[in-house]
């Protein structure tokens, strides 16, 4: 009998890797997107960059 | 016997589980409810929210239905197993152990909730995650097997989700969110117990306390007619704040006046008439459930849609 190279349980394994492979790059998507949206809604952000920014202090004051 | 290698154990052993088997384990039909409930929860609410966070909510909700889904057939895999329509589950069909069925249910739970405090807020986390706990172990591990009243008690799970989608846009609970998450509550009985006379072979085999079994088809007939008489005023309600307009208003005294109508003629039949002419009654009352909620549910996003634009 000759021998299959491909098995039935060969294509149920790889429908599970890239299955979970999409999964997980739909998570990344979603995270991804989601912090882009989360700090735009933060409004402009900045802060001391190695730099004094006097805008800042007076902002705080 | 266990020297002859071929029993069922071995086979099960062997069998290694493809991506559909694990998504079966999350009941997708049930998620397309949960999905759909949820969305108009959220887009008839008063407060917008980003698109981006409004779709991966949503997501969040339904893969926390879908993570209920997978406990609640790890631990009913025995009585999935007696029953015709649910015997082919990956569970008791052997595709999918036990133990995974309970990993990816744990998991995907505290994914689920973590992920939906982030994307929206905690009130919305929180009735996510008591959903899933009043499913896993409330409904499924304690009232189904215990109570006839598991599908009362059953449908509230099923009735959070418009109120997480509430919850996510708003960051709370109102009259509104409690009126639509009511109208699934109420629904959900006779939507059931319509199945269940006619369906009624699987329940007894399975050995759950069905309604039907423990105090017999008359009394179900009648808390069908019951449960129904206390829906229709409830949906109708919901018609009259902030979330309703004049096609709801339309679609729900329309549907609600079927529906009673539908409840009392099943209430009026006998099991004589019901098996003269196979159910015919109650299996038209069950499908005409199933629009019922779709409409309802629709004509919220109808309504939303107008005020939006400006129509009425």
């Amino acid at each position: 009998m000759a021998l299959r190279a491909e098995h039935e349980i060969h294509g149920r394994r790889k429908s599970r890797n890239v299955g979970v492979g999409i999964a997980l790059a739909v998570l990344i998507a979603i995270v991804f997107g989601l912090t882009v949206v989360k700090v735009q809604q933060l409004g402009a952000v900045q802060g001391f960059d190695h730099v004094v920014r006097p805008e800042l202090i007076e902002a705080a004051e | 016997m266990a020297d002859t290698g071929v029993d069922s154990g071995t086979f099960a052993g062997e069998y290694e589980a493809g991506f559909g088997d694990y998504f079966a384990l999350l009941k997708p039909r049930v998620m397309s409810l949960v999905v759909f409930t949820a969305m108009v929860g959220l887009l008839v609410a008063p407060v917008g929210v980003h698109p981006m966070i409004g779709f991966a909510s949503i997501l969040f909700i339904a893969l926390g239905a879908g993570a209920s889904g997978a406990l609640n057939m790890w631990w009913d895999a025995d009585i999935d197993a007696a029953m015709r329509r649910t015997a082919k589950r990956p569970v008791p069909s052997g595709r999918v152990e036990a133990g995974e069925a309970l990993a990816i249910g744990v998991a995907l739970s505290v994914l689920a909730t973590v992920m939906l405090a982030l994307a929206a807020n905690w009130v919305a986390a929180g009735l996510l995650g008591f959903t899933i706990f009043f499913y896993a172990v409330i409904y499924t591990m304690w009232l189904k097997r215990w109570t006839p009243q598991n599908i009362v008690i059953g449908g509230a799970a099923g009735a959070f989700p418009p109120m997480i989608g509430w919850a996510v846009a708003t960051g709370g609970v109102s009259l509104e969110s409690a009126l639509m998450f009511a109208l699934i509550f109420m629904w959900t009985p006779p939507h059931f117990w319509a199945l269940a006379l006619f369906m009624k072979s699987d329940y007894d085999d399975a050995g759950v306390p069905m309604l039907t079994v423990t105090h017999g088809r008359k009394v179900t007939r009648t808390h069908i007619l019951a449960y129904t008489a206390l829906l229709a005023p409830l949906a109708v309600w919901l018609g009259l704040t902030s979330i309703g307009g004049p096609v709801y208003l339309v679609v729900a005294i329309a549907m609600n006046a079927w529906f009673v109508k539908g409840a009392i003629e099943i209430w009026r039949r006998d099991e004589v008439r019901a098996e003269a002419d196979k159910y015919r009654t109650e299996k038209a009352f069950f499908r005409f459930s199933l629009w019922y909620l779709f409409l309802h549910f629709g004509a919220l996003l109808v309504d939303a849609t107008l005020r939006m634009g400006g129509v009425i």
